[in-house]
C-alpha cells in the first residue's frame, strides 16, 4: 500500500495524527519539554511557571453557527492554556490570506478575534500576515501562539492521573462538530445545532479555587472525547471507564449523528474541558463548575482505574461494555 | 449495510420532504413510500425514504428505547 | 430487558447444546458490539458474522477498476463515505484523492445526481455498492437520469442480494448454522417472504431483527424458542418496519433498472444470480460499458483471511495479521476497514487481546 503521502485523516486529531507525529516529528524535534505532548508546553521562566501553545486554524466554512474561524483562533489557544492550569496572557496571531478574500469577511473575522480576546482578558501582542495565489489556501488560515502563567499549584498533565479519579466533563457534547459540518457542501443538512466555542479559562479558574486535587484537564477538540480519553489513559498508564446513560448528549445531537452514521464520542467540541479530579473532590468541584455558565450541566462520566491499563471502556446502557477506540481520524458521513 | 434512520416529515413539496431527525434537517426523497404527509414518521436511507411508519409503530419504537434506557443492572 | 436476558438463558438451557446464529448484516455486526450485548449471552449462545458488509464482500478487482476511473481528468468518482478508505491491490480511493484524484464523498445517489447537472463537462460515476435496502436508491437515480436527458452520469455497479448468498452458506456443511438473524432493513425492501426457503428447505429458524440492542436480544429469544420448541419458522420480530411483502414501488423499481447476475463475492467466490446489473435499457448509464472499465483479477495478500472470516468460518483472532500488520489505521483488508467490518468491530470494541 503506497504510504507517501499526507491525507486529511492525518489531521484529524486521532491516530493517523498521533502516528505522524511519532514517525515524522519527534524524531527529529525530540526534546523533554516536547515530549510529554500535553495541550501546551509548561516552561519555567524567571523561576514562574509558563505555559506556551500554537495552534493553525483551517476550518471550513469560516462562519458557521456560534461563531467563526477567528472567535475559534482565539478560544482554542486559550483554551489549551487553560486546561494546563495556565492564565491566558497574551496571544500572536498570523494570517495566510487568499488572494481575492473579501476585505469585508477579513474585517468580520478580525472584529470576532478582537471581541473574544477582550472579552477573555487576552491580548494580541504581535502578528503578521502572508498572502498567497488564489486558489493556495481556501480563503484564509489562521494561527494563534498563547503564552499564559501557570497558576494551577500543581504540575496537570496528562501523565498525572492515576486510580480512583473522577471523570467530569462541563456540559453536552458534539455540538461544534456537527455546527460545522452542517455547513459544509456536499452534506447538506440543516440543524439548529450552535457551536459550543467558549474561552475556558473562567471556568477553569473556577474549579482551581475549589483547591482540589485536580490531577488533569483536557480539552476534547479534534478527535472528541475518545481522542482525549485515549491519550489521557495511555498517558497515565491507567484505565478509564464511561458509563454510557451519563453521557450528555442533547437530542439534536444524537439525531445529526444518527442521520450522518457519525459518533458523538469522536466529534470536535470547543467549549468543553474534562477534568480529571480527586474522588473526594468531585462533588465540591462540581458544585463549582455548575455555579458558572460554562459548567451549569457539569457531571461525572465515569472513572479510573488501575486495569486495564491505557484502556478506555463504555459501560452501555444496556449493561454490556465495549471498548473505545482512537478515532482513526476523518469523520465520514456514511450509510452503513 | 443498513443505516436507516426514522425521521418525522417537516415538510413537503412533491416527490421531496424535508426530514427532522430530533432537529437535524434534510432533504430527502419520498417517491418509494405510499402518500406521504406532513408529520409522517419515516424510515430514511442514504437520502430516500424507504418506509411510512404508522402511529402504532412509531409508538413501538419509542417504547423499546424507554425500555433500554432504564438503568437496570443486569449482570 | 433483564426478563429477556433471563428468558435467553433458560431458553437456551433448554436447547441443551451449543448453538451458533449468524447475522448477516454489517449494521447488527456493529449493534452487536458496540452495546455489548454479546456478553449478556449465555455461553452456549454464539452470534456469529456473516458477508453482512457489502463493502467487505466487494471483489477487490471492483476497487481496482474505480480506483483507475479516478485517475481519468474528466470523471468525477462520487462514492458513499463507507468506499473510501478501502484498500485495493495497491493504494485506495482516499489515498488518490490525496495524491488529486476527484473523488468526493456523496451521502446519497440523489447528490451524485445532482453533482453531475452541477458539472457537465465531467462525466460524474457513482459507486453502486450495497444490497437490496441501498439499490433502489440507486435504481431511482438512473431512472431519474434517463428520465431528464442527463448525460453525464453513471454508475459502476456492484450491487448484490442476500437470498442467494444465504443459501450458499447454508449448503457449507462445515458451517452448521443453527439461526439466521434476518436483515430488518434490507426486509423492508424485500419483504421477510424472502427467506421462507431457509426454513423451509433447510428447516433453520429464521427472525428479521430490527437494529436496537432490544431488538438483537428478543431476535435471540425468538431463535432460542423456536429451537426450543422444534420449530423451523421465519419470523418477525420488526414489525414496526417490515412485512410480507415488502416495499412495492422500491421493488418495481429495481426491477425495472436492475436484472439478476452473477457476481464475485469475496471470500466466497461467485454466487450465481446474487448480484444487480443495469438492464440494457439503460446500459448508457452502466459505467463498465460506457468507460470501459476493467476489473483486474485482484492481488489478495495470502495471509489475509477475510474470505474466512466473512463466512463466519473464522474470526479475526484466527488471522496472523489481525492487530499486527492489520489495524484500522493500516488496514489490509477490507473487514478491518469497513465502518462495519467485523475486524474492525473486534479491533475496536473488544481490544486487540480479547
Amino acid at each position: 500500500m503506497r504510504r507517501d503521502r499526507i491525507l486529511l485523516a492525518h489531521g484529524g486529531g486521532g491516530s493517523l495524527t498521533r502516528e505522524l507525529i511519532e514517525t515524522v516529528f519527534l524524531p527529529q524535534l525530540e526534546n523533554p519539554l516536547l515530549k510529554s505532548l500535553d495541550d501546551s508546553a509548561v516552561l519555567v521562566m524567571n523561576g514562574k511557571g509558563h505555559a506556551f501553545t500554537t495552534d493553525s486554524y483551517v476550518v471550513k466554512p469560516y462562519f458557521f453557527p456560534g461563531g467563526d474561524i477567528g472567535k475559534l483562533a482565539v478560544c482554542g489557544t486559550i483554551n489549551d492554556l487553560a486546561v494546563m492550569g495556565a492564565r491566558p496572557l497574551w496571544l500572536s496571531l498570523g494570517f495566510i490570506l487568499e488572494e481575492g478574500l473579501l476585505l469585508t469577511d477579513l474585517a468580520d473575522i478580525v472584529g470576532s478575534i478582537g471581541a473574544t480576546a477582550r472579552e477573555a482578558g487576552v491580548q494580541i501582542v504581535t502578528g503578521d500576515t502572508k498572502v498567497v495565489e488564489r486558489g493556495k489556501c481556501e480563503g484564509l488560515y489562521i494561527n494563534t501562539s498563547g503564552l499564559g502563567e501557570i497558576v494551577a499549584p500543581n504540575w496537570l498533565g496528562a501523565a498525572n492521573v492515576k486510580p480512583g479519579d473522577a471523570v467530569i466533563i462541563n456540559g453536552p457534547i458534539g455540538e461544534h462538530g456537527v455546527a460545522v459540518m452542517s455547513q459544509r457542501e456536499g452534506i447538506a443538512f440543516q440543524t439548529s445545532i450552535v457551536s459550543d466555542c467558549a474561552p475556558l479559562w473562567p471556568l477553569v479558574k473556577a474549579i482551581l479555587d475549589t483547591k482540589a486535587e485536580i490531577r488533569a484537564m483536557r480539552d476534547p477538540t479534534r478527535g472528541g472525547v475518545s481522542a482525549a480519553l485515549c491519550d489521557i489513559a495511555r498517558a497515565s498508564n491507567v484505565g478509564i471507564r464511561l458509563h454510557e446513560e451519563t453521557l450528555p448528549i442533547d437530542r439534536e445531537v444524537h439525531g445529526a449523528c444518527d442521520l450522518l452514521g457519525l459518533d458523538p464520542l469522536t466529534i470536535a467540541n470547543e467549549g468543553k474541558v474534562l477534568v480529571f479530579c480527586r474522588a473526594a473532590d468531585a462533588a465540591n468541584v462540581l458544585a463549582a463548575m455548575r455555579e458558572h455558565p460554562l459548567g451549569k450541566r457539569a457531571r461525572v462520566i465515569g472513572e479510573v482505574s488501575e486495569r486495564p491499563p491505557g484502556i478506555v471502556i463504555l459501560r452501555t446502557t444496556i449493561g454490556g461494555e465495549r471498548i473505545i477506540d482512537m478515532p482513526t481520524g476523518e469523520d465520514l458521513p456514511r450509510i452503513c | 449495510m443498513c443505516l436507516a434512520v426514522p425521521a418525522r416529515i417537516v415538510g413537503l413539496h412533491n416527490s421531496t420532504a424535508t426530514i427532522s431527525v430530533e432537529g437535524a434537517m434534510r432533504e430527502v426523497d419520498v417517491s418509494l413510500v405510499e402518500e406521504p404527509r406532513l408529520g409522517d414518521y419515516v424510515l430514511v436511507h442514504a437520502g430516500f425514504a424507504i418506509h411510512k411508519w404508522d402511529q402504532s409503530e412509531v409508538e413501538e419504537l419509542q417504547a423499546i428505547r424507554t425500555a433500554m434506557d432504564l438503568r437496570e443492572a443486569i449482570t | 430487558m433483564k426478563v429477556m436476558v433471563q428468558n435467553i438463558g433458560e431458553l437456551a438451557h433448554q436447547v441443551g447444546h451449543d448453538v451458533k446464529f449468524m447475522e448477516v448484516c454489517g449494521t447488527h455486526t456493529m449493534v452487536a458490539f458496540r452495546s455489548g450485548l454479546r456478553q449478556l449471552l449465555p455461553d452456549s449462545v454464539h452470534l456469529v458474522s456473516g458477508p453482512g458488509c457489502p463493502v467487505c464482500v466487494t471483489d477487490p478487482g471492483y476497487l481496482d477498476g474505480a480506483i483507475e476511473l479516478c485517475g481519468r481528468p474528466n470523471v468525477i468518482i462520487a462514492t458513499f463515505g463507507d468506499l473510501v478508505r478501502v484498500p485495493g491491490t495497491d493504494t485506495s480511493l482516499e489515498r488518490e484523492r490525496a495524491a488529486g484524484a476527484n473523488v468526493r464523498i456523496v451521502y446519497s445517489p440523489s447528490d451524485a445526481l445532482l453533482l453531475a447537472r452541477e458539472c457537465p463537462s465531467k462525466q460524474v460515476v457513482f459507486l453502486g455498492v450495497g444490497f437490496e435496502t441501498t439499490a433502489p436508491t440507486i435504481a431511482w437515480a438512473i431512472w431519474r437520469a434517463a428520465r431528464d436527458g442527463v448525460q453525464n452520469f453513471s454508475v459502476l455497479c456492484a450491487h448484490k442480494t442476500m437470498p442467494r448468498a444465504m443459501d450458499t452458506l447454508l449448503r457449507d456443511k462445515e458451517l452448521r448454522i443453527d439461526g439466521f438473524l434476518c436483515p430488518g432493513h434490507v426486509s423492508v425492501i424485500t419483504g421477510a417472504n424472502i427467506y421462507r426457503f431457509i426454513s423451509e428447505r433447510y428447516r433453520i429458524p429464521c427472525v428479521v431483527s430490527g437494529f436496537e440492542a432490544w431488538d438483537v436480544l428478543k431476535s435471540i429469544e425468538m431463535l432460542l424458542r423456536q429451537l426450543a420448541e422444534g420449530r423451523a419458522e421465519v419470523e418477525n420480530e420488526f414489525t414496526r418496519s417490515v412485512n410480507e411483502y415488502g416495499n412495492a414501488a422500491a421493488q418495481r423499481l429495481m426491477d425495472e433498472v436492475f436484472e439478476p447476475c452473477d457476481t464475485m463475492w469475496r471470500g466466497i467466490g461467485i454466487i450465481p444470480g446474487s448480484g444487480l446489473s443495469i438492464r440494457e435499457k439503460y446500459a448508457r448509464f452502466d459505467a463498465a460499458k460506457t468507460l470501459g472499465v476493467q476489473f483486474p483479477e485482484a492481488h489478495v495478500n495470502p495471509l489475509c483471511r477475510c474470505g474466512s472470516v466473512l463466512r463466519g468460518a473464522a474470526s479475526p483472532l484466527d488471522c496472523r495479521l489481525f492487530g499486527r500488520a492489520c489495524s484500522p489505521t493500516h488496514p489490509v483488508g477490507p473487514c478491518m476497514v469497513s465502518s462495519e467490518g467485523v475486524c474492525a468491530a473486534y479491533y475496536k470494541y473488544e481490544g486487540v487481546a480479547a
